[in-house]
């Protein structure tokens, strides 16, 4: 192990200028990867575009003023990125100290939404109300949690090299861990977070090199799992309505097959150019409901086209691309799950949000990372982005 | 340090590094696939369907056109009523989903809340009626049949009904001038159905939800005329049905008005002369049967003899056209379609077939020229004519010697047409035809018109019947099973007549002839076929395709299109002939002639009238009253059935129905101010710049106008009265 401190560069050249220090070429924000920190903000900047577009004539939402979800997105935005720049100060070596403390807050935060505090938008209890027009969504935080939290046990003994691969105890006991708040996400019943964590859990235990039978084993389970909660019922009616919307959405066109539908319509109708800003007839019309969030996509297929969808796909694509070199290229383990983890949140969250506008995809109550509206879940991406950059800041400038 | 690699990661963390990598990449490749295949592949079809999603139609129902008369006065036009309706679209904004508008509305109109909402509400599978069957964006009317108070009352409170309009609004009406109801020339509406909307989707002329539809009559033959285009009014709407802006709209055009060459005032005496014909002649005793005649029904035929417009055409029972209006109630529908009611929706002129009887004889007259003979060689009029056992009777057994063809129209003489038509029978082979049979007889008729349609402006035109070798033979093959059947040896007379139909029915026999040379048999023909033919023969052998309909005139009057009188072809016979048959069918109403009776101090000199009766006998039932007459300008044809002979029931209704025209007295003496048309009508209405048109008044027909003196119902006689036919001139 080298040095257990975090923004640690500056210390070793303290005579250099402050304009030197940044430039230099082992300066943090040289080691930045610019890239994906280019490529989140532009997502972002599209987002506030289509949340704009999506909410001005909103006027039951927006309470008159067409920029006020421009502006929060903007602002969700900013401080997403003092959150990333926080966290890269902190580095994520130093969150591990702080990891224990940070899941104890996670749990008990989704314990609270259970509690009268909590609040049910969509079907899902899944929030706390602040007051003042905001409200938290806890399970965006607990998924951060749940790949720090596995990827401590998992890399502990691996990084201390005490071991090549994590043990089976190391293993069971980060499955409970991770168990734990999944459990009661589901009794939310946020059923879209708890398969987004799944798919977490199971790119951390590939990434942490945890023994075949694990992997395999976490797969079954994930589909006897799926089969008990349908047969037993656990599902409420919203949730197996919108599987069979989703198996059949002419089934029902004006009740849950609508979204689907007005969904599909607004993608398809946007062609290679789109509609243009302001301009999509789906959008305008509000057709398509949860369109500033959960539906965002089909504003950027009605209005900006193939083009512009195909940019957001693109820019995710080098999101993905650049955290899989970081979780490649860095020396400890550590980084390494923590930045699978990330990968799949992101991958498969996004390829849920989008797939479910697209009809290949059944619906679920997910935002799309960076664009949806939604501070948790943007603040929870920009600290996701900034572990990652913390990842390829510490590892070796050469190895 | 340790035994892990520089890099950190064992073989299996790398090697799974790789597999999230493909697997993220794969997820992402399959988005960007399925984003070309909905964008870019089937892109065309999403983007109609998210056109149709967010435009609404609100469409403004043209105002139909008017049918005038000849003159101008309307005989269906539109009155404004005041309608209710309800915007579905304000009111489901409404947290109640506007239940409490709709109650106080109900206050207002005196109607049941609940009547109001069912009124109101969607049609489909499961929805009872009443319902609404149109477009939910289309303002729903509630009632149009509201008073002005009621109006007034919604309109001052406008802000307790918000989404409620009371407004005016056009309805068809049938005002029957002067008690003309000209109810089956007229037609009626209906609205459009589903199917009707599916079939001309595609058309120049589409249908909304909102059409009435002209279902029959003139009503149907016009209809793409009269009915113009409803405006549309096309609004983007969001998904709440709230109206975001005004896209690409069509202004309304109003429907052409139709000018008709029907004169209201000559209709309203044919339509009253033909039902008092019917109601006298049930008052006299059928001799044959020993009953009152049924006069079950009967029409008449006014028409211009040289351009083939109908002036006026009646058929009884008839029916008052306005039941239609507003949606024709279940109850008044099973009454004019069943057969208690005779069924008054058909149009007898141009649907009621019956066999000629005599005033076919024209058509005979000619084939027997066609045939070589000539016209004024003197034929044989025994009083009957025998063939084989068999023996066919003159009318009341009657004979009048050797006579020109003339005359034996003027006799109405059997006799000479049976042995002409039997000769020519035998001419063309008898039993075993010859190759190039010339079927003189047949195929008059059929030039003449007769079992082909006259193409008159109006539906469902009928074709009647020429029963030749071919008619004879696909008639035998489609009944001879059953007739095989029936069919026995010496049994009744029905089963006699049967089983000789089964054996030789295909054949044409010799009687089958005979009996066609005096439009008996099997021959069936219409009024409006009759009147063609009379016609022509008056303007010198023209067949004109009859014609209700003169002009489409422009809803702003600045656009008129006539309709030109058509001929459909010629008299299959020449010059000369015609005048001999004019001249004989001249001497029927003369001294002598069957007719003549009828016409007693008619000016002849003046207005030479020309007349052939009928009397056809049909199997089961009395007999079938044919009366064919023409002046110059004019032909009116008449026929009862089971009214019994041509002059005797029809006579007086023909003849009163010229004296309107002409202005004539019972004594012959004109009076122009008096006659309603003394030459037809040959000019258009007046339109006004404003594009509207005048129309004249018309006073109701008064029967008793004819009489020399009014007062004196009882001496209806002319100058030299007579009271009763001749019985050896009835035909």
């Amino acid at each position: 192990m080298t040095t257990r401190t975090s923004f640690s560069v500056s210390r070793y050249a303290p005579e250099r200028g402050a304009l030197a220090r940044i430039t230099a070429r082992d300066s943090v924000l040289r080691r930045l990867d610019w890239p994906i920190l280019l490529s989140s903000l532009a997502l972002s900047l599209i987002g506030a575009l289509l949340v704009w577009s999506a909410t001005r004539g909103r006027t039951e939402l927006n309470q008159g003023d067409p920029y006020y979800f421009l502006f929060r997105h903007v602002l969700n935005t900013g401080i997403g990125l003092a959150l990333m720049i926080g966290t890269v100060w902190l580095g994520h070596r130093t969150l591990r100290g702080a990891v224990p403390i940070l899941y104890g807050i996670s749990i008990l935060l989704i314990l609270a939404v259970l509690t009268p505090l909590g609040a049910t938008i969509n079907g899902a209890h899944a929030w706390i109300v602040i007051g003042g027009g905001f409200s938290l969504q806890p399970s965006e935080f607990v998924k951060i949690t749940i790949i720090l939290v596995m990827a401590m046990l998992l890399a502990a003994k691996v990084d201390a090299g005490d071991q090549l691969h994590p043990d089976h105890g190391t293993v069971a006991k980060a499955l409970a861990l991770a168990a734990l708040p999944m459990g009661i996400v589901m009794l939310m019943p946020d059923l879209g977070s708890v398969m987004v964590m799944a798919v977490i859990v199971l790119g951390v235990l590939l990434a942490s090199g945890a023994s075949n039978r694990w992997v395999l084993g976490l797969i079954g389970a994930g589909v006897l799992g799926a089969v008990l909660v349908t047969t037993l019922g656990m599902l409420d009616e919203y949730q197996i309505n919108r599987f069979a919307a989703f198996a059949n959405p002419e089934l029902d066109p004006a009740g849950v097959g609508y979204n689907t539908n007005q969904a599909r319509i607004a993608i398809g109708s946007g062609g290679l150019y789109g509609a243009g800003l302001f301009k999509g007839h789906q959008t305008t019309g509000q057709f398509v409901p949860e369109q500033q969030t959960d539906f965002i996509f089909t504003v950027a297929g009605e209005e900006l086209g193939f083009i512009g969808a195909g940019l957001i796909l693109a820019l995710l694509g080098v999101i993905l691309w650049r955290a899989c070199r970081i979780a490649r290229e860095t020396t400890e383990l550590y980084g390494t799950v923590v930045a699978a983890g990330i990968i799949a949140w992101f991958a498969f969250q996004s390829f849920e949000n989008i797939g479910m506008t697209l009809g290949i995809m059944p619906v679920a109550g997910l935002p799309l990372p960076f664009v949806s509206y939604g501070g948790s879940s943007m603040f929870a991406v920009w600290v996701a982005i900034g572990l990652l950059q913390s990842i390829r800041v510490q590892r070796p400038m050469s190895a | 340090m340790s035994n892990i690699p520089e890099t950190g990661r064992t073989p299996r963390v790398q090697i799974r590094l790789v597999v999230i990598q493909v697997l993220v990449f794969s997820l992402l490749f399959t988005l960007g696939g399925r984003l070309w295949y909905l964008q870019i592949r089937n892109g065309k079809e999403y983007a109609d369907e998210a056109k149709s999603n967010n435009i609404q139609q609100v469409v403004q129902p043209a105002v139909r056109g008017s049918i005038l008369d000849a003159r101008g006065v309307p005989l269906a036009d539109n009155e404004t009523r005041l309608v209710v309706s309800a915007s579905r679209t304000e009111l489901m904004k409404m947290k109640d989903d506007g239940k409490a508008v709709l109650t106080r509305l109900a206050g207002v109109l005196g109607m049941k809340p609940q009547d109001v909402m069912n009124k109101i509400r969607l049609c489909d599978s499961r929805t009872p009626k009443p319902c609404w069957n149109g477009s939910p964006y289309q303002p729903i009317p509630v009632t149009d049949k509201a008073t002005t108070q009621q109006a007034l009352t919604i309109r001052e409170a406008s802000e307790d009904f918000p989404g409620i309009t009371a407004e005016l609004a056009a309805v068809r009406r049938y005002p029957a001038p002067g008690k003309a109801r000209t109810s089956q020339v007229l037609g009626y509406l209906s609205p459009v159905t589903d199917d009707e909307i599916e079939k001309a989707k595609d058309s120049e002329s589409p249908f909304l939800r909102s059409d009435q539809v002209g279902r029959s009559g003139i009503e149907r033959t016009y209809d793409k005329e009269l009915r113009g285009q409803a405006g549309v009014t096309r609004y983007e709407v969001d998904n709440l049905g709230r109206v975001m802006g005004q896209t690409k709209s069509d202004p309304g055009v109003a429907g052409s008005t139709l000018v008709t060459s029907i004169d209201a005032r000559v209709q309203a005496v044919a339509e009253y002369e033909l039902a008092q014909a019917m109601k006298t002649v049930r008052g006299e005793t059928d001799k044959i049967t020993g009953r009152p005649y049924e006069a079950d029904s009967g029409a008449v035929v006014v028409m211009e003899s040289k351009t083939g417009r109908v002036i006026a055409m009646a058929s009884q029972p008839d029916y008052d056209p306005n039941v239609w209006v507003g949606g024709i109630s279940a109850k008044d529908y099973a009454a004019l379609t069943s057969k208690d009611s005779n069924y008054p929706l058909l149009n007898r002129a141009i649907q009621g077939q019956a066999p000629a009887g005599s005033v076919f004889k024209v058509v005979s007259a000619s084939a027997a020229v066609r045939a070589g003979h000539d016209f004024n060689d003197k034929y044989l009029c025994s009083s009957s004519y025998s063939m084989g056992n068999r023996s066919f009777a003159n009318f009341e057994s009657q004979g009048h010697g050797p006579i020109t063809l003339g005359d034996a129209l003027k006799y109405s003489c059997n006799t000479v047409f049976y042995r002409l038509g039997h000769q020519e029978w035998i001419r063309d082979g008898g039993l075993k035809p010859k190759k190039d049979a010339k079927d003189w007889f047949y195929r008059t008729a059929r030039d003449f018109g007769f079992g082909g349609e006259t193409g008159i402006d109006l539906p469902n035109e009928v074709k009647g019947r020429i029963p030749d070798r071919q008619w004879k033979q696909s008639f035998w093959e489609a009944n001879k099973d059953a007739w095989c059947k029936q069919g026995r040896k010496g049994g009744t007379y029905v089963e006699q007549i049967a089983y000789e139909s089964c054996l030789e029915g295909n054949q044409l026999k010799a009687y089958d002839s005979i009996n066609f040379a005096i439009g008996q048999g099997d021959v069936l023909i219409t009024p409006i076929q009759l009147a063609t033919v009379y016609a022509a023969i008056s303007n010198g052998g023209t067949l004109y395709d009859p014609t209700v309909g003169k002009a489409v005139i422009s809803p702003d009057g600045k656009k008129v299109r006539e309709i030109k009188p058509q001929a459909h072809g010629r008299l299959p016979v020449d010059a000369k002939t015609i005048k001999d048959l004019d001249k004989g069918l001249r001497s029927v109403v003369e001294p002598g002639g069957t007719a003549a009776w009828r016409f007693g101090g008619w000016p002849q000199d003046k207005i030479p009238m020309h007349a052939k009766t009928g009397t056809a006998q049909v199997y089961g039932k009395q007999t079938t009253s044919w009366f064919a007459t023409y002046t110059r300008d004019y032909t009116i044809v008449m026929t009862i059935s089971q009214g019994g002979t041509g002059s005797g029931a029809s006579g007086p209704a023909v003849r009163n129905i010229y004296d309107a025209l002409y202005g004539l007295d019972d004594a012959g003496n004109q009076d122009l101010k008096r006659a309603l048309l003394p030459q037809p009508q040959k000019t258009l209405p007046k339109i006004n710049p404003d594009g509207t048109i005048e129309a004249p008044a018309v006073k109701p027909y008064d029967p008793k106008s004819q009489l020399v003196d009014p007062n004196a119902e009882e001496d209806r006689g002319g100058q030299e009265p007579l009271h009763g036919p001749p019985p050896f001139l009835r035909d």
